[in-house]
């Protein structure tokens, strides 16, 4: 049956192989989705809206999706200089950071939240006792948020720009040096277009994560509906008071966001590598 | 997501260039190196010195005091469980969809990559809800389930299926572009010699691939160990019974019992240590194994020129 659709080969262990990923896939994981969007499919479309433009999930997804977009800018900006430093110079302690630019992956999320919790709290936090004096809320305001999302989407921006830094060949900067070009110039005009799509993927992976983010943001945002409160955290709160439609329609909501993102940095992938090779 | 388990082969870091001309005067490089240090520091060090400094707050009697509680033994008893179960089955999904995907040409396959990266795109708080919706009271399955006296949901069959879901790309995302890059040449040399498909794949395909299959696995343990948003969802928290260990943090923070809390969190935070400093040395061994074969087949090419 497999030869149908397959190329023969004389290698073994086709049928077993795609038939257990297929199965498994599905049992784990499509099946189980697909119930999200039957469930979702099950409502009226007024349904649907009603349960998902109440004023406490509009305030929660204006916060996910305003929190996640800043942290995934400020990584835009700070990501690139880390990479830059990390690629670029020797310095005391390099190795070890850059080692641990993988902290937010590796680190399970609720270890996260209490870690930056511990630091930012207005009350006895390190480093939040001493700018909450100065009207500085770092933690159970919507700063603390970003400062979560900051946290878990830090390793996007580093790790896809930090390839494209090592892989660019210094020749073409001595060459606009020789050509009379500023070093500013360089960076502006030679250095950057060869990180923009590397830059760009990066800011889109970091947004995409933050829109789920759970863990690390539960225990610093203070979770306060119409202010605090994140999309992930009303769908559990929803759950935990038994409206199984209401979090199914935020979640269907949260899942399509990011797959649209997603499916955007793979459409901008396939055109730039489309784009680069009609250049070349 | 890509980002997260691409091994990076590449090392980090040319060799200094090079002319004035194409380099920074030395204030605007100390002031990157600044920004580096600070917002890493800050964001990456500091985090982790907060959880030994809360743990050890009151002096390490307290600390190994946490260590008596038999809630929190039973939630590090409930992690090892979880992860004992999906570490395995995702490694071997992982070796099958590799196998499948690298070496056979068929219809849907990128169709079918796409869909094994699906859980790298969805809150781990609605991978936990989808199992509800499927197991809970409320769920499709739910009355029958109940009828069975079955419990999934709020118990550790739903523990284990949300952390198999959340953890399910890692092995075979590292695999397949591995096993797509090396090519099947060896595999079919020790076939037409007339080894069977098990010793191909014992002898020629495994040792091939084990240095990035450690790496997929260790990532995988990492995420199963660490979950905590979908498995928040489907355990219903009963201390001592379906609490993980990422759950029991929670229920000491929620408790304001803080020493606790944070002494189960350096034990996570030892872990993900661990997790990096294993995933640096697997790293440089596929480096070291993908340069010497390139070496090698530099080497042939040129004797055949000569």
């Amino acid at each position: 049956m497999a030869i149908a659709f397959k190329k023969r080969s004389v290698l073994p262990g086709f049928g077993i192989t795609f038939g257990f990923t297929t199965l498994y896939l599905s049992l784990i994981v499509l099946i189980p989705l697909a119930g999200l969007f039957v469930r979702t499919a099950g409502l009226t479309p007024a349904g649907i809206w009603s349960l998902i433009s109440t004023r406490e999930a509009v305030a929660a997804f204006k916060l996910t999706f305003g929190a996640s977009f800043a942290a995934a800018l400020v990584n835009t900006v700070l990501g690139p200089i880390v990479a830059w430093s990390l690629v670029r110079y020797r310095f005391p302690g390099r190795k070890l950071l850059d080692a641990i630019v993988d902290l937010p992956f590796a680190l399970p999320t609720a270890v996260s939240g209490v870690a930056l919790t511990a630091i930012f709290s207005p009350q006895t936090g390190w480093i939040g006792k001493y700018l909450a004096p100065l009207g500085i809320k770092t933690a159970y305001s919507q700063l603390g948020v970003f400062i979560a999302l900051l946290f878990i989407s830090l390793p996007f921006v580093v790790r896809t720009v930090q390839p494209a830094l090592a892989d660019f060949d210094p020749e073409a900067e001595e060459a606009a040096a020789n050509l009379g070009a500023s070093r500013w110039q360089t960076i502006r005009r030679v250095i950057f277009p060869a990180i923009m799509p590397a830059l760009v993927t990066g800011f889109a992976l970091g947004f995409a994560r933050s829109l789920g983010e759970y863990g690390s943001v539960v225990f610093i945002s203070g979770n306060i509906p119409y202010r605090t409160e994140i999309a992930p955290v009303l769908i559990v709160s929803e759950l935990n008071q038994f409206d199984l439609d209401s979090a199914a329609a935020i979640a269907a909501v949260l899942l399509v966001a990011s797959f649209a993102v997603l499916l955007a940095i793979n459409v901008f992938g396939w055109w730039t590598q489309r784009h680069l090779r009609v250049e070349a | 997501m890509a980002g997260t388990i691409a091994i990076r082969i590449t090392s980090s870091g040319s060799a200094a260039v090079k002319s004035a001309a194409a380099s920074e005067p030395a204030w605007l490089r100390r002031t990157l190196i600044g920004i580096t240090l600070l917002f890493l520091g800050l964001f990456l060090i500091l985090p982790v010195v907060a959880v030994f400094g809360e743990a050890l707050q009151n002096g390490a009697k307290a600390y190994f005091a946490s260590f008596t509680d038999p809630d929190f033994l039973s939630s590090i008893r409930l992690t090892l469980f979880t992860a004992a179960i999906v570490v395995p089955l995702n490694t071997l999904f992982g070796l099958a969809a590799a196998w499948a995907v690298a070496r056979f040409e068929f219809k849907g396959k990128s169709l079918l990559v796409t869909l094994i990266d699906l859980p790298f795109a969805v809150s781990p708080v609605i991978a936990g809800l989808v199992f509800v919706l499927l197991f809970g009271l409320d769920g499709y399955f739910g009355p029958w389930l109940l009828k069975h006296g079955i419990h999934i949901v709020f118990a550790w069959p739903g523990i284990v299926l949300v952390t198999i879901f959340v953890s399910f790309p890692f092995v075979a995302r590292v695999l397949i572009p591995l096993m797509q890059n090396q090519g099947q040449e060896e595999e079919l040399a020790a076939l037409s010699l007339g080894a069977s498909g098990w010793q191909t794949f014992w002898r020629i395909t495994l040792p091939n691939i084990k240095w990035a299959l450690l790496y997929g696995v260790i990532l995988c343990n990492a995420r199963a160990m660490g979950e905590f948003g979908g498995v928040n969802v489907v355990s219903g928290q009963i201390p001592g019974l379906t609490n993980t260990m990422p759950l029991q943090v929670e229920e000491y923070w929620d408790d304001y019992k803080f020493v606790p809390a944070f002494t189960l969190a350096s034990l996570l935070v030892g872990l993900a240590l661990v997790t990096l400093a294993l995933k640096e040395f697997l790293e440089w061994r596929t480096r070291v194994q993908i340069e010497r074969s390139e070496k090698l087949a530099q080497d042939v090419v040129e004797r055949i020129a000569a």
